[in-house]
C-alpha cells in the first residue's frame, strides 16, 4: 500500500512554499479532498508522509484515518494553494484543437494502488463472511458522500476560476445526481439487508411522510432566509465598490487638486497633472476589471503599447496626445520597433508642433499590415533641410523603420503640420 | 475643426437656436460663454435643461434647431432624451438635431446616442470655435465626427467577416472608410476634402452616409462587435 503515496511526493516539498499560517485544504492536486496536501502544506511536510499517515491510521487503527479525514475534510475550509493552475480533462493544442488530457503518471499509480487495495480489501471482507452484509452498503453509501462532497468543494472552487462551460455543469449534476443515487442505493440495501424486503415499503412511506412534513414547516422559513441571505450579500458588494471608488477618488484625484493648487501659477505642469489624472480616471472607470489599475507590467498589445507610450510621452511633454486605436494585435519584435518608432514621432511632434493643438496619433491593424500616424499641427518642417549630424528623424525613425522590414514616410499635412507614417508587416509566425 | 471659417461667414444672415442639456451647470455656463458671447457666431441658446423631464419639456417648447445633448443624465441619461423626443427628429419641418457632447469618450455612450438619432458626439474637449462649427454643421443636416467616433465607426466595422445579408446596406465602401480614417487621424473636413480631391460637401455626404448605416441598427456587426466588448 505505502505505493500509493510514493509517486506523489515529487511534488510535495516545493508545492506549498509561501508559509500559510490558516489551515486550508488544498484545491489543487489533490486526492480526494485535499485534507493531506493542505495539511502538507501547512505543516511543511511532503504530501507523501501525511497520505502514508492516513494510510497507516486506516490499515491499523481501526479506520481512525478515515474518520479523521472526513473531519478535516467537513471542518476545514476550502483554499488556495499548492500549485496553482486550472486542470480540466481537456488541453489546448497549439493548433487551436483541444484533446483529453493526457493523465500525469502519479496519477495513474495512485490509480493502480487504489485497485490493489481494494481488491486486497474485498477478498478480506468476503472472508469475513457474515460482516459483508454490512459492508457493502456502508461502501455505497461512502462513495456517494465522497462524490456529493467533493462536488461542493468544486461549487466552491468554481468561484475563483472562470473557466466553467456548459458542459462541466452538466457533468456535475450527472455528478451529484450519481452521487445521491449511491447513497440512497446504500441506505436502501441497509434496511432492507437488515429487516426484510415487505418492510420496505413501510419504512418509505414513513420516510416521506417525515420529509414532508419538514418541508411544509420548514420551507417558507429556508427560502426566506436564502433571499435574505443573498440580498444582504449584493447589498455588501455593493458597499465595498462604493469604498473601492471612494478610495480612489479620494488617494488620487483629491492628491493631484492639491498639487493643481500648489502649482497654480506654472500651467503647463497644471496641464500635464490634469491631463494625467484624466487618463488614470478614464482607466479607472471604462476599463474592464484588472486592467487600468496598476500598469506596472510590460504591455502585450499593440493597442496598450500606443497609449501606454502616447501616456508616457504626455506626461514628459505636458502636450495632449489623442489616441485612436482601430483593431488590435500581439505585439511582436516588429511592431514593438514601430512603436518605438512611433514614440520617437510624438516625442518630435510634442517638442515642436505642440502649439497647434493634441497630437494625433492613430492606430490600425488591417490584416497582416499595421499602420501608424502622428500628427501634429505645427508649423511643420523640411527634413532635407534639418543638418545631417540631427540624426534623430532619419535614424530613430526612417532608419528604424527600414531595418525591421517596415517604411516610414513623413510629409507635411495639408494646411501646415507634420504628418508621419509608419506602415510594418507583422511578423509572419503571429498569424 | 476648421476656424469658423466659412460656416460662420454664412452664420451671418443666420441664426442657430441651441438647446443646451446638461446637469452640471458650470459647464452650461461655460459653454453659453463660448458660444453665445458674440453675435459673429450666430448662435442662441434658448433654453437650458438638467435633467432628461426638464429637456423633453424644454425642447418640446422652444422647438430648437440643435440640442447640444449631454450623455450621462439624472433620469434615464441621453438616450432617454432621444427616445422621447424622437418625434420631433422626424418632424418634416423644423426638424430637431442633436449634437451629443460629452466628458465620456467610453465607446457605449458613444455608439448608444448614436444610434439613438444623434447627429454627431464631439467631446467636451473641443474648442469654442470647433463647437460653433459643429453646431451649424448638424443644422444643415450632417455628420459631425470625433476622431475617437470614428476610430470606434471603423472598428465596429472593420474585423469582422462580412456577412452575406444586406452586404451592401450594412457594409461602408471604401471611400467612405477612407473618409472615416481621416478623421480618426485627427483631419478636419475641410482637409479631407483637399487630401482626397473631393469638395467638403461630399466629405460631409460620406459621413453623413457613415451616420445612417450606423443608425440602421447594423444588425450584424454592431450587434455582434457589443456582445464582444460586453457593451449590451
Amino acid at each position: 500500500m505505502p505505493v500509493a503515496a510514493a509517486p506523489r511526493t515529487p511534488h510535495a516539498p516545493d508545492a506549498d512554499e509561501v508559509p500559510q499560517r490558516k489551515l486550508y485544504r488544498s484545491a489543487d492536486g489533490r486526492m480526494l479532498g485535499g485534507v493531506a496536501r493542505g495539511l502538507a502544506g501547512h505543516l511543511g511536510l511532503p504530501v507523501g508522509w501525511v497520505r502514508l499517515a492516513f494510510l497507516l491510521l486506516f490499515m491499523w487503527g481501526d479506520g481512525l484515518g478515515v474518520l479523521l479525514y472526513a473531519a478535516f475534510w467537513v471542518f476545514v475550509p476550502l483554499g488556495v494553494g499548492g500549485r496553482t493552475g486550472h486542470r480540466s480533462f481537456f488541453e489546448n493544442l497549439p493548433d487551436g484543437t483541444r484533446r483529453l488530457r493526457k493523465p500525469d503518471r502519479g496519477q495513474i499509480t495512485a490509480l493502480i494502488a487504489l485497485f490493489v487495495g481494494a481488491g486486497i480489501f474485498i477478498s478480506k471482507v468476503q472472508a469475513g463472511g457474515a460482516s459483508g452484509r454490512y459492508v457493502w452498503p456502508t461502501l455505497l453509501v461512502g462513495a456517494g458522500v465522497v462524490l456529493v462532497w467533493r462536488q461542493a468543494d468544486n461549487a466552491r472552487r468554481a468561484h475563483w476560476s472562470t473557466a466553467a462551460g456548459r458542459n462541466g455543469r452538466l457533468f456535475q449534476a450527472a455528478r451529484a445526481l450519481a452521487g445521491v443515487a449511491l447513497v440512497g442505493v446504500g441506505l436502501t440495501v441497509f434496511i432492507v439487508v437488515r429487516g426484510s424486503a415487505a418492510q420496505l415499503g413501510n419504512v418509505l412511506t414513513a420516510t416521506l411522510a417525515v420529509l414532508v412534513g419538514v418541508a411544509l414547516l420548514a420551507g417558507p422559513w429556508l427560502i426566506r432566509m436564502t433571499q435574505d441571505l443573498s440580498e444582504e450579500r449584493l447589498m455588501r458588494i455593493r458597499a465595498q465598490e462604493r469604498a473601492e471608488v471612494a478610495a480612489h477618488v479620494h488617494d488620487s484625484v483629491l492628491h493631484t487638486l492639491t498639487l493643481i493648487q500648489r502649482n497654480a501659477e506654472d500651467v503647463s505642469e497644471v496641464r500635464r497633472l490634469a491631463r494625467a489624472q484624466e487618463r488614470e480616471l478614464r482607466n479607472w472607470l471604462y476599463k474592464p476589471e484588472g486592467t487600468g489599475k496598476d500598469e506596472a507590467e510590460e504591455p502585450a498589445t499593440l493597442a496598450e503599447a500606443v497609449k501606454k507610450t502616447a501616456a508616457e510621452v504626455e506626461d514628459h511633454h505636458g502636450v495632449p496626445i489623442e489616441v485612436v486605436v482601430v483593431g488590435d494585435c500581439p505585439l511582436d519584435e516588429r511592431l514593438a520597433a514601430q512603436v518605438q518608432a512611433a514614440r520617437e514621432a510624438m516625442v518630435n511632434a510634442a517638442k515642436y508642433g505642440g502649439e497647434g493643438g493634441p497630437v494625433q496619433v492613430y492606430a490600425e491593424v488591417e490584416g497582416q499590415t499595421v499602420f501608424v500616424s502622428v500628427r501634429d499641427r505645427g508649423p511643420g518642417f523640411d527634413i532635407d533641410a534639418v543638418p545631417g549630424d540631427r540624426m534623430g528623424v532619419r535614424e530613430s525613425i526612417i532608419g528604424r523603420m527600414q531595418r525591421n522590414g517596415g517604411t516610414a514616410r513623413l510629409r507635411s499635412a495639408p494646411d501646415g503640420g507634420t504628418e508621419v507614417e509608419l506602415e510594418m508587416e507583422r511578423a509572419a509566425n503571429t498569424a | 475643426m476648421t476656424e469658423a471659417g466659412e460656416n460662420a461667414g454664412v452664420g451671418e444672415t443666420r441664426r442657430v437656436r441651441v438647446v443646451l442639456v446638461d446637469d452640471h451647470r458650470m459647464f452650461r455656463t461655460g459653454v453659453q460663454a463660448e458660444i453665445g458671447e458674440t453675435d459673429r457666431t450666430g448662435v442662441e441658446v434658448v433654453g437650458e435643461a438638467a435633467d432628461v423631464d426638464q429637456a423633453v419639456t424644454v425642447i418640446t417648447a422652444t422647438r430648437p434647431e440643435v440640442v447640444l445633448l449631454d450623455v450621462h443624465l439624472p433620469g434615464g441619461g441621453g438616450v432617454e432624451v432621444l427616445r422621447r423626443c424622437a418625434p420631433l427628429m422626424s418632424a418634416a419641418e423644423n426638424p430637431v438635431r442633436f449634437l451629443a457632447l460629452s466628458v465620456s469618450d467610453a465607446a457605449e455612450d458613444v455608439i448608444g446616442v448614436i444610434r439613438g438619432g444623434a447627429r454627431g458626439y464631439v467631446t467636451k474637449t473641443i474648442t469654442g470655435t470647433d463647437l460653433v462649427d459643429s453646431v451649424f454643421r448638424v443644422q444643415d443636416g450632417d455628420a459631425v465626427f470625433s476622431p475617437r467616433l470614428a476610430g470606434f465607426v471603423l472598428d465596429a466595422f472593420a474585423s469582422t467577416d462580412a456577412p452575406p445579408v444586406d452586404e451592401d446596406l450594412d457594409r461602408l465602401t471604401q471611400r467612405e472608410r477612407e473618409v472615416l480614417r481621416l478623421i480618426a487621424r485627427g483631419y478636419a473636413y475641410k482637409e479631407i476634402a483637399k487630401q482626397l480631391f473631393i469638395s467638403v460637401k461630399t466629405v460631409e455626404s460620406h459621413v453623413s452616409a457613415v451616420l445612417r448605416k450606423l443608425q440602421l441598427s447594423n444588425r450584424h456587426e454592431l450587434t455582434r462587435w457589443a456582445t464582444a466588448r460586453r457593451l449590451v
